[in-house]
This record gives C-alpha cells, sequence and structure tokens, in this order.
C-alpha cells in the first residue's frame, strides 16, 4: 500500500564542510528532522517531517542548512496534482478531515494584482510626504447623519491597518504580546480572537478590540468594560459557516484562567450564536454590548465574505453595528479543514467593492465604518482595499511574518519552531516579545511611510480623501463584469 | 435602601439609564421596577450585588452578562434570560421565553413554569463558577446543546408530558442534566448523552437546588423529591476527538 509518510515537500541539504556540529539544529526542531548519532558522530536528517517552516535554516551558525522545496512528482497530470493524490493517501490511512493552518493558498485569481493605482502628472501637482503633513489618522465607528449631531464614540488609529483577532491559544503570549505592545505604541488595534484577555495584556488594553463569539469564551463584563470596542465574531474568510475547536490537550493552566474554563477540556466554539438567528437577533446582542457598557464603545460585526455579502452586510449595518469587518477567502485561521479553507467564500477585493457601493446605495454608508481583511500582503493591498471603500484594514498572516513565521501552514499542530502558534514554554520562549513588538511595530511603520508615498504621487494628502476613491483604480486584464463588481475603469480609460 | 422605577410608557433605553442612575447611589441595594411590560437588557452587566424586583413582564437579555446581582419577576419573562451571565441569581415566578442561559458560566436561574427552546447552551463552569437551572414545568427542544458544565434540572410539574423536546444535549461534552421522570425515550437525545441513574452525590446536589427552587415559590419539597430523576451525562469530553487528519 502507498504510505504517505515517507513522502515530504522539502529537502534539508547539510554542507558537510560548513557544518561544526553544534547539534543546534538538533536541540531545536520540534519536528525532529535533525538526529544527532553518537556511535557515528553524526547528524543524521529525517527530512520526511519536515514541513518548510526555515528555522533551522536561520538557525544555524555558520549557514550550513538549507531547506529546499521539493514536491514529490508523480507522472505530469493537468487535472491531478500530487498534493491531491498525497491527501487521498493520508485520508485512506487515517479517515479523517484535512487540517490546515493560515489562509487558502489555491490558485484563485488575484484582483489586487490586477488593479493599478494613479499618480499626479502636470494637471494636477503631486505631493511630497517629505516636506508636506500627510494624514493617515482613520477613526472607526458610526459618524453621524447629520453634522450637527453627536459624534458616537470612535476608535482612533494613526494608521488604518489594525492587528486582526488572533486569540491566546492559538498563538502563544508572546506573539499577542508582540503585537498589543505594538499596536499600542504606534497607535492603532490589536484584537484578542476568542480567548479572552490574558492578565498580562492589560496595560495594552486601551488598543484592543475584544471578540465575542459564538462559545462566549472569556466573555464577562469586565472584558466588555477594560476594551476599547467589542467585536462579534459571526464568521471568518478562513473557514466561513463552521465553528472552532481549540483541542482539550491545549488548554493548559494559563489558557484555562484567560478562557476561563477547566483545564483540558474541548474549547468548542459553536457553528452559529445560538442566540442569533437573524439580523434582528444580532441587533439584540449589538445593543446588549451597548447597554451592558453604557453606550461607551464601538460594537462591530466580523462576517467572512460569502455570495451574499453586500446585503449581509446592510443587514448588519442597520442592526447598529459601528463598524462592519469582512474577511476575505485568503484569510488566515490557526486551524480549519483544508476543504472549507480553499472553497468556501469570495476573494475580499470583490466583496469589499460590493458592500461599499451597497451600503451607498442604501444611504447608509456613514452609519458604520467598513474593515477589510483577508491576506494582505503589502501596503499596495491596504491602499487598493481603501481606495475599494475599506476605512482600515486587518492584518494576521503579515504581522506574524514580522514575529518570524515562514508560512509552513502547520499552526494547527502546536510545534511551532518561531515560537507562535504554540503553547509549549520550550518554543514560545524563542519568542522575544519586546524584539517582536518591535518588527511588528516596524511594519506597520514602513507600510505606513509608503501609503503615504503613493498617496501623494495621487495628490492627495488624507487617507479620508482616498476612501471609496476608484477613479484611482484601474483595472488591468479584468473582464468587464468583474471591472463592474469592483467599481472601477479598465487602464487606459481616462476620468 | 430600597428605589421603586415606574416603567410605565419607558423606552428600554431610558429604564436602563434611570437603573443605572439610581445604582450610582451607592445606598441602594434594592430596586422595584413596577409595570415592566417588555423592556429589554434590564441589569445587562451589573456587577454589583443589588436586589431587583420586576412587576410585569421582562424584556429580551434580562440579566444578560450580568456579575452578582439578585433579580426576582413577579410575571414572565421572555428570550435570553442570564445570556452569558457570570454570578447572581434570577427567579422568575412564571414562565421564560427562548435561548435561557446561553454560554452562561456561574449564577442560578429558577423559572417557575415552562421555558422556550435553546435553553442551556454552552453553559460552562469554571473553578468557583457553577451555572444552574431550574426549570418547574418544560423545555423546548435542544435543551443542554454543547453543554461543557454546571446543572440543568427539569420538574415537568404540571403534566405527565415528558417535560423536555427533542435533541436534548447534543454536542454535550460536560456538566449533567436531570429530567424528573422514569424514564426517557433514547431516540430524543443527542448522540453524546447517555443516561444514568442517580448517586447519592446527584440527589444531594438535586435535593439543593430544588430546595431553593420550592423556597422562592413555596411548593413542597419532599413531594417534589420523592419521584425519580432520570440523569443524562456526556460520555465523552471530546465528542469531536478522532475528527482529523493530521
Amino acid at each position: 500500500m502507498a504510505k504517505s509518510k515517507y513522502k515530504t515537500d522539502f529537502r534539508v541539504i547539510r554542507d558537510q564542510e560548513k557544518c561544526i556540529k553544534c547539534q543546534a539544529c538538533v536541540r531545536m526542531c520540534s519536528n525532529d528532522v535533525h538526529y544527532y548519532d553518537p556511535e557515528t558522530d553524526s547528524i543524521i536528517l529525517q527530512e520526511e517531517k519536515c514541513v518548510g517552516c526555515h528555522f533551522c535554516e536561520d538557525l544555524c551558525p555558520t549557514g550550513a542548512i538549507t531547506v529546499k522545496r521539493e514536491i514529490p512528482e508523480i507522472k505530469f497530470n493537468q487535472h491531478w496534482d500530487s498534493k491531491d493524490v498525497y491527501n487521498i493517501i493520508k485520508q485512506a490511512e487515517t479517515g479523517g478531515v484535512l487540517l490546515t493552518g493560515m489562509g487558502s493558498d489555491k490558485k484563485f485569481k488575484e484582483y489586487f494584482d490586477h488593479i493599478v493605482l494613479n499618480a499626479s502628472q502636470v494637471t494636477n501637482p503631486s505631493i511630497d510626504p517629505l516636506r508636506e503633513p500627510m494624514e493617515l489618522r482613520t477613526f472607526i465607528g458610526r459618524k453621524p447623519d447629520n453634522i450637527n449631531d453627536e459624534l458616537p464614540p470612535q476608535l482612533v488609529l494613526e494608521t488604518p491597518i489594525m492587528f486582526t483577532a488572533m486569540s491566546y491559544g492559538s498563538i502563544s503570549l508572546n506573539a499577542q504580546k508582540s503585537l498589543a505592545k505594538a499596536a499600542f505604541e504606534f497607535g492603532t488595534m490589536w484584537n484578542t480572537g476568542e480567548g479572552g484577555l490574558h492578565q498580562e495584556l492589560l496595560p495594552y488594553a486601551k488598543n484592543v478590540i475584544v471578540q465575542v463569539a459564538s462559545g462566549r469564551f472569556g466573555v464577562d463584563i469586565d472584558y466588555l468594560e477594560n476594551a476599547a470596542a467589542v467585536e462579534i465574531k459571526i464568521g471568518q474568510g478562513a473557514k466561513p459557516g463552521i465553528g472552532g475547536h481549540l483541542p482539550g490537550e491545549k488548554v493548559d493552566q494559563e489558557i484555562s484562567k484567560t478562557r476561563r474554563i477547566p483545564i483540558g477540556t474541548d474549547a468548542l466554539s459553536p457553528a452559529p450564536h445560538h442566540d442569533i438567528y437573524s439580523i434582528e437577533d444580532l441587533k439584540q446582542l449589538i445593543f446588549a454590548i451597548k447597554e451592558a457598557t453604557r453606550y461607551k464603545k464601538p460594537v462591530g460585526v466580523k462576517i467572512a465574505a460569502v455570495h451574499n455579502v453586500a446585503p449581509i452586510a446592510s443587514g448588519i449595518v442597520r442592526a447598529g453595528a459601528d463598524f462592519v469587518v469582512i474577511d476575505g477567502i485568503r484569510g488566515g485561521t490557526g486551524a480549519a479543514p483544508t476543504v472549507i479553507r480553499d472553497n468556501v467564500g469570495i476573494p475580499i477585493e470583490l466583496a469589499v467593492a460590493v458592500v461599499d457601493q451597497r451600503l451607498r446605495e442604501e444611504g447608509i454608508r456613514n452609519q458604520a465604518s467598513l474593515i477589510a481583511s483577508g491576506g494582505f500582503r503589502s501596503s499596495a493591498d491596504v491602499i487598493k482595499a481603501i481606495a475599494l471603500g475599506a476605512d482600515a484594514v486587518y492584518i494576521g498572516t503579515a504581522a506574524l511574518i514580522s514575529l518570524g513565521c515562514h508560512l509552513c501552514q502547520k499552526c494547527y499542530t502546536g510545534k511551532c519552531n518561531w515560537g507562535i502558534a504554540t503553547q509549549d514554554p520550550y518554543l514560545t520562549k524563542r519568542l522575544n516579545p519586546e524584539i517582536g513588538a518591535k518588527r511588528s511595530y516596524n511594519l506597520l511603520r514602513a507600510w505606513s511611510l509608503e501609503i503615504k508615498e503613493m498617496l501623494g504621487g495621487m495628490g492627495i494628502n488624507a487617507i479620508e480623501s482616498l476612501r471609496g476613491n476608484r477613479e484611482q483604480l484601474r483595472g488591468v486584464g479584468l473582464t468587464e463584469i468583474e471591472l463592474k463588481l469592483l467599481g472601477i475603469k479598465h487602464a487606459g480609460e481616462a476620468w | 435602601m430600597k428605589e421603586i422605577i415606574n416603567a410605565e410608557g419607558l423606552h428600554y433605553k431610558e429604564l436602563n439609564e434611570k437603573i443605572h442612575n439610581t445604582l450610582l447611589k451607592d445606598s441602594v441595594d434594592e430596586i422595584v421596577l413596577e409595570n415592566v411590560v417588555g423592556q429589554r437588557y434590564i441589569a445587562a452587566g451589573l456587577n454589583k450585588k443589588v436586589r431587583f424586583i420586576i412587576n410585569g413582564t421582562a424584556g429580551n437579555d434580562l440579566g444578560i452578562f450580568m456579575d452578582g446581582a439578585e433579580i426576582f419577576v413577579n410575571g414572565n419573562a421572555q428570550d435570553g434570560v442570564g445570556n452569558t451571565m457570570n454570578s447572581g441569581k434570577i427567579v422568575v415566578n412564571g414562565s421564560a421565553g427562548d435561548v435561557i442561559g446561553y454560554g452562561m458560566r456561574g449564577g442560578c436561574i429558577y423559572i417557575k413554569k415552562d421555558a422556550g427552546y435553546r435553553v442551556g447552551i454552552h453553559m460552562k463552569s469554571y473553578k468557583e463558577n457553577f451555572p444552574v437551572i431550574v426549570i418547574g414545568g418544560s423545555a423546548g427542544d435542544f435543551l443542554g446543546e454543547y453543554m461543557a458544565g454546571g446543572v440543568i434540572i427539569v420538574l415537568g410539574l404540571y403534566s405527565d408530558k415528558l417535560p423536555v423536546g427533542d435533541f436534548v444535549g447534543t454536542g454535550m461534552h460536560g456538566g449533567s442534566i436531570y429530567i424528573k421522570r422514569k424514564n426517557i425515550d433514547e431516540r430524543l437525545l443527542g448522540k453524546e448523552v447517555k443516561t444514568k441513574d442517580l448517586s447519592k452525590e446527584d440527589m444531594d446536589l438535586i435535593s439543593k437546588y430544588v430546595g431553593d427552587f420550592c423556597k422562592y415559590f413555596s411548593l413542597e419539597q419532599k413531594e417534589i423529591l420523592n419521584e425519580n430523576f432520570i440523569k443524562l451525562y456526556p460520555y465523552s469530553s471530546r465528542p469531536y476527538g478522532r475528527l482529523y487528519a493530521y
């Protein structure tokens, strides 16, 4: 019978000339790829265990290790990929659902890569951000219908980029601390996910959005009171329509305290909130949270981008949400069934464009801020999402990459060598939250500077003026229906 | 000190604002709400040791996120009583609607008569927090779904019919449900639960909470405890254990 365990996606190459047999790789690899044999005084490789996280490569003091991709080959076939074949073998052995981590890596059209930005030439001057002030400050919350009306509570962001919901449990406390500190220092927000707010992160509570999801883990009045804003999680882009599941073995003492469940029990988040079966029920929970927190903070709702996203978002705004988060098909996760992650939902570019358009047509765009998320790779993706109608974006994977993540997609194993998606103290201590905070802060700074450059080039000096300003965008190689849905012209068409 | 608030003609927002302002006075330890006609969110997120007497019909999400207060309703309550409640007590001298005690982590809810669908979904206990729901009459379908901790007791006092609906305890992985009947058709149960005879500990637990129930509604405890109870318990704390291919 075919055996999946002998197949690997990677080749680990050790340069014997450079290797000094310090065995750092042997000690550090949580997947036991490197093994020291004292009899022959040599380091033996078990490549089949390699997940491709590149930690050893980074760690090796003499640069002796190289990790290379080596996809197991089958006879060339347009229809069957070797991945399909080996997945079937794995399922034949286990009878289980395939699990994966991070956002979808499947070949979908990358709409961001088919959209280009404008710049000023002659007819209006471009602005140099080095000599003129550029405004990235963003306000998240409901804006009044009339300028004389009282302004409802707002979140103030110094850049339109926030760290998305990643729970303590899916990522380590050191990872959360890094992001919390960076958000606090930069003046943006981080998000607890559905895992409660750990005591040690209370100093960064001024900048936290807390999540209320279907399991209601860690949710009590103090949790709501501590937060800057509350987000009701209905769904996420990586797994629209299905619940969450933190296995009991990951619920250790600290996680138990934060989620407020006994040690070792499964933390199951049901697929729907069983007190929300309609927009009216959603309204009830939104206002319950507003009542409980005395109308002092914005309350938002996060959904996955699905076929009906525009009417659903309209319902959410009418239900009283102060912000709506739309998470696209590229949205990340700590664990999701592969088949769901790769096949359910729609791309964020289309979703954000149709939601913004719908809310404008209905005259309710001012009633809620729109936050886009799901696989933003660079400041260009961010600025394009804003021009398509988003007020701000959430980044998750990009933030984790700044902490060391190399996208091996094995977050669900709890063996993350980078100390991010694990609770093993031997692994988590590798991630120094001071350094992590510095690096994720740097990422925010770098992207913000780039956004200022791009804005200046367009002759715009405030991000507010770019919001939904689709004339600044042009499509390249897009069909008529795609251009229509995105609300943009094709490259070559003038204003 | 006792304060009386007349809820007549007030929107829930106005009523709750009044309650909030009244509670700013530290001396207030009891609030009587008169003429309540379905105003929502009474005592939402309240973390003070205060006593409420509600005369009328309490609206949706009574005591949501509540942490420590006591509520006595002379009348019925609508949906979402004690939603995500942390601690405290809610006593309803009548019937209550759907989704009672959703995600409740602690405290007690006593309902004299019937409760609607989806009662006690995802109740969980944590350390000193132990949620309890006692229903005097019957409960609708989906009782105790995804239940992770705590206790639900259904007494079925006012009819001979089985006091629970379909899909009892589906996805249950902690806690226990007690139903005052001799037997139950297994087809009504979620596939994660089994029935069991009561131990002495079970009986002590039931007497304790049924004792309180009888005290609140002036009922005879002996008569109620004389008859048989069935215990429902989850036979696995990992109902979704062997699902995945690693």
